[in-house]
């Protein structure tokens, strides 16, 4: 069953008077339980469309529907919300924020929720434990390398258990080693715990670590 | 608000020369503001506490101040008759008939300056029950004595006990110090009235104060001696009576406080600004963040505006830190009314700090609220292409 459904999806920046076409009439399923990489050159649109998916950009034409609730028609008040119950975000850049600890970055989305305090500390611990930074919990940021910053961030992605995954090049600003351990946990993720994850990469190595793999090119979706 | 505080207060921190620079501009705003208004609390509470809300004091009908007053020593006498003035010890009237005039004296590296010279009989130390004798002696009936209220000791020259002044053609020595509860009497010369009615203008008072039976009596009292046809007098609560003479100069200095903070402030509030700015330009990442995690923008607004708040709380207090030290210092002015010299006290009191801590509050504000706006204004996806 498609956990996310993309319909005749467009998008067009306007640039004064000129129209920039990034894509049109995109259609795209994605199964729960999906690792599904998304491929393509640099300004294909590859994280313009992971924008639209998240409910951050608005696409010209078209609907996105994840789980039966259609993101493209909801308020930017909903949107927020939406985001916070179903979606992690994992960036190139990690995006941790410098002055919170490894625990205090993870804890972030679970301060939208209701959760106590001593819940919120149980579902932290384990987002720790299962990207293996349990014993980290106290550092910030600027005293860990590069590969555990993002093991964090992914910590911080499934901390709240999100319906869908959305990664944009994870593993672009990391050496080959570290970039293997997070492709590794993510497919423990995907395997394990059975997380939909969508990853955007230039990779070819990262790309190899999806269940399929589909080309954005010229505004063309292809599998 | 759902941004954890410590983000702000840790982001602060991380960037400890604008936060400083920024605190200090606001800080030094607050000094000023403090300064001015200790000023005026201190000037209202040396006048204030000149008078006694116990007290009525009683000067000639039309007179707004003792110096242009004039009471007879009959009508003296028949004021401390009145059955609603409260007796004193061995059952004598609490009434003190006082000679009031200007004296000029040298003030050391200033000039002349007018100071109070008030006649009194000992029954003052009855009716005014917060002067004491702090160093030397009373005067002694009969003779050229005087003593000096301590806030002018020193201010001005031969004011030290066994000094001699020269005034009203005679010389008188300095027997003694005294001290009336930091009030304006503080700034006075006192002297009996037996020897400086001769001196200056004859056989008049120019002011009678007398202990109400009572206080609460005053409005019945006043209407007594309007009424009384031996009076030509007008009856004030001494405590109002000085008091409304510090008005017009506190008003100013209030004003003044005000106005002069406030074109200080303007600056101020434009370093916050732009040390706000710079943090939300230079955090845009972390702000898309936050916003993509579903932290709404309401939340992003509050956050940077408590950040704003943190910066303007530690000018607050490092203001009143620098406040501090003026409390207590004397300085003088001319009290308009008397036109006499007026020394007084730098009045730095809690109520006095906190409105400081607030007015930089305020600015940081207001400092703070076009830069949390604009971050949380932000399309989401402008700052999230810059994560």
């Amino acid at each position: 069953m498609a956990l996310l459904e993309i319909r005749s999806l467009s998008k067009v920046y306007q640039r004064d008077s000129q129209a920039i076409p990034v894509f049109e009439n995109i259609d795209l399923d994605i199964d729960t339980g999906e690792f599904l990489v998304l491929m393509g050159p640099s300004g294909s649109g590859k994280t313009t469309l992971l924008n639209l998916i998240a409910g951050l950009d608005e696409p010209t034409t078209g609907a996105i529907i994840v789980g039966g609730e259609e993101v493209t028609a909801m308020s930017r008040r909903q949107l927020a919300a939406w985001r916070s119950d179903h979606v992690g975000f994992i960036f190139q850049l990690y995006n941790l924020l410098p002055v919170l600890t490894a625990y205090q970055n993870v804890e972030l989305p679970l301060l939208l929720t209701h959760l106590s305090k001593k819940e919120r500390r149980e579902h932290v611990m384990t987002a720790l434990d299962v990207v293996g930074l349990s014993d980290r919990a106290d550092h910030f940021p600027r005293q860990l390398s590069g590969g555990q910053e993002q093991r964090v961030a992914i910590g911080r992605a499934i901390v709240s258990d999100p319906t869908l995954i959305l990664a944009d090049e994870p593993t672009g600003d990391l050496d080959a080693k570290s970039a293997d351990e997070i492709l590794t946990l993510m497919q423990r993720l995907n395997r394990e715990f059975d997380k939909t994850i969508l990853l955007v990469t230039h990779d070819q190595r990262a790309a190899e670590r999806g269940e399929a793999i589909m080309h954005l090119d010229k505004g063309v979706l292809t599998r | 608000m759902k941004i954890p505080l410590i983000y702000n207060i840790r982001s602060v921190r991380q960037r400890p020369v604008s936060t400083l620079t920024t605190a200090l501009g606001m800080a030094l705003v607050v000094l000023v503001f403090i300064a001015m208004m200790a000023l005026s609390r201190g000037f209202r509470a040396a006048l204030t506490g000149t008078g006694s809300p116990e007290n009525v004091l009683v000067v000639r009908t039309g007179a707004d101040s003792e110096l242009v007053s004039g009471i007879s020593r009959e009508t003296a006498q028949i004021l401390a008759g009145m059955p609603f003035v409260a007796d004193g010890p061995g059952g004598r009237p609490m009434v003190s008939p006082e000679v009031y005039v200007l004296i000029s004296l040298d003030r050391p590296g200033v000039g002349e300056a007018l100071v109070v010279a008030r006649g009194i009989n000992p029954e003052v130390f009855e009716v005014r029950q917060n002067v004491e004798i702090v160093a030397g002696s009373m005067i002694n009936p009969g003779t050229s004595e005087i003593i000096i209220g301590k806030s002018i000791v020193g201010r001005f020259a031969n004011t030290q006990i066994g000094d001699q002044l020269s005034f009203g053609n005679r010389a008188w020595t300095v027997v003694g110090h005294f001290a009336a509860g930091g009030s304006a009497f503080e700034s006075e010369i006192w002297g009996e009235n037996e020897q400086f009615m001769p001196a200056f203008r004859g056989e008049v008072f120019q002011s009678v104060t007398f202990r109400m039976r009572d206080p609460a009596a005053f409005e019945s009292i006043s209407r007594a001696l309007a009424d009384d046809p031996r009076l030509q007098v007008d009856a004030h609560r001494e405590y109002d009576f000085y008091a409304d003479q510090s008005y017009l100069l506190t008003q100013i200095l209030n004003f003044a406080a005000v106005f002069i903070a406030g074109i200080m402030a303007i600056g101020a509030v434009f370093g916050a600004v732009n040390t706000m700015y710079a943090a939300v330009g230079a955090r845009a990442p972390e702000i898309a963040v936050l916003l993509t995690l579903g932290f709404r923008p309401f939340s992003v607004l509050s956050s940077f505006l408590f950040e704003a708040l943190v910066i303007s709380f530690v000018g607050g207090v490092l203001g009143c830190l620098f406040a501090l030290p003026l409390n207590g210092i004397v300085t003088s002015t001319t009290n308009w009314v008397s036109m006499s010299e007026v020394a007084f006290a730098f009045r730095v009191t809690p109520d006095l700090l906190l409105r400081g801590v607030i007015f930089a509050l305020v600015m940081g504000l207001i400092g703070g609220f076009f830069p949390a706006r604009r971050a949380a204004r932000q399309p989401i996806i402008q700052v999230a292409r810059q994560a």
